[in-house]
């Protein structure tokens, strides 16, 4: 519930809450880079100094728009990726990437994707999908843990799911499936890239109502990553705005969403609809990753630089010239925000 | 307007008229997997009849192999040693002997009948090998190649080379030269064509293997912790399934051509008899004297057999390939 | 006389396993300059409108009813007109731009394609003036037209795909899921220009999508389907902020407001999937889905009666409470109370 105040970096310790609990899961200072991804072939750096700690039983959602680097970072943090520099940390240890242990990682961290239809094998049935997990990590009572698992992501009886295949189902069933596929290897935390996005409309609240479920009745902490703002006011505890590989914004949906400070953040949610502030519609596109603007990375789009209001505060210069910091990790209540001109602006 | 909860105290999935437990026992998860088996194979059958062509072939085949099999019923083995021929040798056509006799005086059809059993053997065995090394190779160099780490792209690079070191091995000198040093046999000809067709195969399925890499399916098990064997077993490798059984059976086309050259060439076992061998023979001692049903028959059944199994590929290919895309 | 009118139109598609009904009885009607909005999910029948205006459905589907341009049925139009009306009177920005475009010609190329085909004396160098200031309006620079489609981002494929749709003057524009895959803030610019080109060239639009806060910032009315059928109609905002009929209502949940406290932590949505149009429910289409269906839900056909002022809504709950009577007890609320007597 505290304000941020200070440098460009706001916030650090001086009025934030002590961590209540210690993060299941954390992202240090982390920073993944591609070689030769980018159109004129130089390296892309996707993730650009993070820094994300999620606490048990806490959904975070993770939002910027295409190629801001929330699919990487999410990448990361299951250990699919591997971090250029920095770490992973799972219950305060680093991450280790040999297989053995990166195996016993993952039934502590899952994923579920953005097409149910193509997270799931067209020649396997529900069963084999859910129990897939179960037989990898050579677990006992395979049909127990497949049909509880299914039971508890609202398909029930699970024997009537038990040899359907994917493509029987509707796009909703197919992504409780998945979502039981992951919950079979009883995770603490649930990392779901878009994960109504691909769905109907109308089926969209019960999948994410299933998720504050499974909160509720197994503790289980979720990182979701989307693009879409709704999404993170219905769910989520803590907020996480990313732009061009680094995270923004930081804090409760309703800090971020009814007092915006970064200008960017501001600009998203002057778009949505019923907005109260006045549509500030950025031009252009979000750069290269190849092409990380120098100072602020975003003040080739700013608003505020562009009319002045920068220059007015005289952090000009410093927009495009000093590079911010990135954020450390928030505790839950804690609001923080990179940008100079907020920074000027204080508590 | 009254609303819908959404604490989710409602089950979710509607199930008109079906209540939620079920009256009988339930049958094991393998019970009905055997259920679900034997209901796909009916479709695929079903499928598969509708095809004209594809059914002709198979007709073909069935008669073939059952012939094959049934060899030693059919026409005695006798009728193949030349010191029990008594007919007059490059005879024509007689209720004795229907297709007529060779240079020695052995019955053309017991030839040919016999023959069919060690071409189809031939045939068979050259193209399980190389589908064998063909979808190892392929699915393992699919698999590591699109793995972005530099160990996965070695592989992947190393596997390929030594598969175009074997695209380009001339097929007839490799045969003649391992003819000439381990003696000519059937084994040497399967190990020829073995050797020389199982690397078109390793392409295929490379990729293949390739696009199914790019799945999501493949993401999540690896997002599950499954290692390299689990996901080249479980999910590669079914999914690479339907072009390697369509492509073995062209390929056992090939194979049969190939050895028809082969022992036609005079590369082969000169005791057992082949189709190709009889066409060799057939064409040395046999035109020469008018006798052309030797080389006929044993030159329309490679023909038929070669076009059987082409038919047969060709429509598997199209039973399989719309139930992929609609799934 | 209306820019568009479609009266009563029903498209059947014939498939393997019989007669499918995608869209069942529809009446609409767009004027010059007005934006009209259909909003619906999968299998509604929305994306088989689109291209039944311009007689662009497969030969397998049986169409019946009217669809007025400009007072003239397109449906027994002869093959010249048809022509004409195709692009140069009514013009479609389809879903999925992203494929839409072929990749290996240049998006110049492809821009000028109408109007060389509409206007076969237009010389290249005229065609290759007009693409350029198409492209203006759309907001993309002149030197985009020697592109290929793949070095164009999301966003300016969409814009492509609009500098298209208006190459030949059209007087109306059929807009299909247009931002659908775009990200929040370039759904923004493409719904601004969209917005500001309908303001300065007096083109009517119909634009479709299942997202009705797109529809109700950038439509002057709404109208939702559900299984085939309009199941409401009125102006857009008040579509999107009270909708009166149940699936309406279970829609604008989808976009939950940001701000609104009762949306926090609370996602709603509906069990069930939309129907398969091969195996629709009898009466109302959405009857088993629906919190609040009457027994008569399911046996008797739905009209679109009035729900207000300019305002229309299938359902016999919204009838009962607009004759001014009490909203009538739903089949699960009588399941429930006989289930507590019984107990």
């Amino acid at each position: 519930m505290s304000a941020s105040s200070g440098t460009g970096l706001s916030g650090t310790g001086l009025s934030a809450a002590p961590a209540a609990t210690a993060p299941v899961v954390s992202a240090a200072d982390v920073w993944v880079r591609f070689a030769g991804r980018g159109r004129h072939g130089g390296a892309a750096t996707a993730v650009d100094g993070v820094n994300l700690d999620i606490a048990p039983g806490e959904i975070v959602a993770l939002v910027g728009e295409s190629g801001c680097g929330k699919t990487t970072l999410a990448r990361t943090i299951l250990g699919l990726e591997r971090p250029t520099s920095g770490q992973v940390r799972f219950a305060g240890r680093p991450l280790s990437y040999r297989s053995g242990a990166l195996r016993a990682y993952r039934r502590q961290v899952q994923l579920v994707l953005q097409d149910p239809t193509g997270s799931l094998n067209p020649r396997h049935t529900v069963y084999e999908a859910v129990a897939e997990g179960v037989r990898i990590h050579k677990l006992d009572n395979e049909r127990a843990r497949v049909a509880d698992a299914l039971s508890r992501c609202g398909l029930r009886p699970p024997e009537r799911f038990f040899q359907r295949y994917p493509h029987e189902l509707s796009g909703g069933q197919r992504q409780r499936v998945v979502i039981a596929g992951a919950l079979v290897l009883e995770p603490q935390v649930l990392v779901a890239d878009e994960p109504v996005a691909s769905l109907d409309a109308s089926v969209r609240g019960e999948i994410l109502a299933l998720l504050l479920r499974l909160r509720r009745d197994l503790g289980l902490a979720a990182l979701v990553v989307t693009h879409d703002l709704g999404l993170a006011w219905n769910i989520a505890d803590r907020l996480a705005v990313m732009y061009l590989g680094r995270i923004v914004e930081v804090g409760t949906p309703e800090q971020v969403f009814a007092q915006p400070r970064h200008p960017y953040t501001k600009a998203l949610m002057s778009v949505l609809p019923e907005s109260p502030i006045e549509p500030i519609v950025l031009a252009g596109e979000p750069p290269d990753p190849t092409r990380i603007p120098a100072g602020c990375r975003f003040h080739p789009r700013c608003p505020e630089l562009a009319s002045g209001a920068a220059a007015t505060a005289g952090v000009a210069e410093r927009c495009t010239g000093t590079a911010l910091p990135a954020l450390p990790a928030a505790g839950s209540g804690t609001a923080l925000v990179s940008c100079h001109l907020a920074a000027t602006l204080g508590p | 307007m009254n609303a819908v909860t959404s604490s989710g105290a409602t089950d979710p999935v509607p199930a008109p008229g079906l209540e939620s437990r079920p009256a009988s026992p339930v049958p094991t998860p393998r019970q009905l997997a055997r259920t679900r088996r034997r209901a796909a194979l009916a479709r695929f059958w079903r499928e598969y009849r509708k095809d004209r062509r594809g059914m002709f072939g198979l007709v073909v085949l069935a008669v073939m192999i059952a012939v094959a099999l049934a060899a030693p019923v059919l026409a005695s083995s006798r009728g193949l040693n030349p010191i029990y021929a008594t007919a007059t040798p490059n005879a024509g056509p007689s209720l004795a002997y229907p297709l007529g006799t060779d240079a020695d005086g052995r019955s053309v059809l017991t030839l040919l009948i016999w023959g069919s059993r060690n071409s189809l053997l031939v045939g068979l065995t050259a193209t399980l090998i190389s589908i064998l090394i063909g979808a190892l190779v392929g699915v393992v160099a699919g698999h590591f190649g699109s793995i972005r780490a530099r160990a996965g792209r070695l592989t992947d690079n190393v596997l390929m080379r030594g598969t175009d070191w074997f695209l380009v091995v001339p097929f007839l000198p490799l045969a003649m030269v391992l003819a000439r040093t381990l003696g000519p046999s059937l084994g040497v000809i399967i190990l020829v064509i073995g050797l020389t067709s199982w690397a078109g195969t390793a392409r295929i399925v490379r990729a293949q293997a390739l696009a199914v890499e790019t799945r999501p399916y493949l993401e999540r098990a690896k997002a599950l912790g499954a290692g390299h064997w689990h996901q080249m077993y479980r999910h590669v490798l079914p999914n690479v399934m339907p072009l390697l059984l369509a492509n073995t059976i062209l390929t056992v086309a090939g194979t049969i051509l190939a050895e028809t050259t082969l022992s036609f060439l005079g590369l082969g076992d000169p005791i057992r008899p082949t189709w190709g061998q009889m066409l060799g023979s057939a064409y040395e001692y046999g035109v020469g004297t008018g006798n052309l049903l030797w080389l006929l028959a044993p030159g329309i059944a490679v023909i038929l057999v070669v076009l059987a199994f082409t038919l047969v590929g060709h429509a598997l290919e199209a039973v399989l390939d719309p139930k992929l895309r609609e799934r | 006389m209306a820019l568009l009118e479609l009266r009563d139109l029903t498209v059947t598609y014939a498939t393997a396993s019989g007669p499918v009904p995608a869209v069942r009885g529809v009446n609409l009607t767009v004027d010059a300059g007005q934006t009209l909005g259909l909003a619906g999910e999968s299998g509604c029948g929305k994306s088989t409108i689109a291209t039944s205006i311009l007689r662009l459905l497969p030969s397998s589907a049986t169409v019946t009813g009217q669809i007025l341009f400009n007072g003239a049925d397109v449906l027994t139009m002869n093959w010249g007109r048809l022509r004409a009306v195709r692009w140069a009177g009514a013009s479609i920005v389809f879903q999925g731009a992203l494929h839409s475009l072929n990749p290996v010609q240049r998006i110049g190329r492809q821009i000028a394609e109408p109007i060389l085909l509409h206007e076969p004396g237009v010389s290249k160098q005229s065609a290759a003036g007009r693409v350029v200031r198409l492209l203006s309006q759309v907001g993309l620079p002149a030197a985009r037209a020697d592109s290929y489609p793949h070095e164009l981002s999301g966003g300016q494929k969409q814009r492509v795909m609009i500098a298209m749709a208006l190459a030949c003057s059209p007087s109306l524009i059929i807009a299909d899921e247009p931002t659908t895959a775009l990200d929040v803030m370039i759904q923004a610019q493409v719904l601004n220009l969209i917005t500001d080109l309908v303001r300065e060239t007096g083109v009517g639009m119909i634009m479709i999508s299942h997202d009705l806060s797109v529809l109700s910032a950038t439509c002057q009315r709404l109208a939702v389907m559900y299984a085939g059928r309009i199941v409401e109609e009125g102006p857009a905002h008040e579509v999107f902020t009270a909708a009166r009929h149940p699936y309406a209502q279970a829609l604008s949940w989808a976009f939950p407001v940001i701000g609104d406290t009762r949306t926090r932590m609370s996602p709603r949505g509906l069990a069930g999937d939309p129907p398969d149009p091969a195996q629709l429910p009898s009466g109302c289409g959405f009857h088993p889905r629906c919190a609040v269906a009457l027994a008569q839900c399911s046996a008797r056909e739905m009209e679109l009666w009035p729900a207000g002022d300019g305002r229309l809504a299938a359902c016999v709950q919204v009838l009962n409470e607009e004759e001014g009577g009490q909203p009538a007890r739903s089949v699960a609320d009588e399941n429930r109370s006989a289930g507590e007597a019984v107990a």
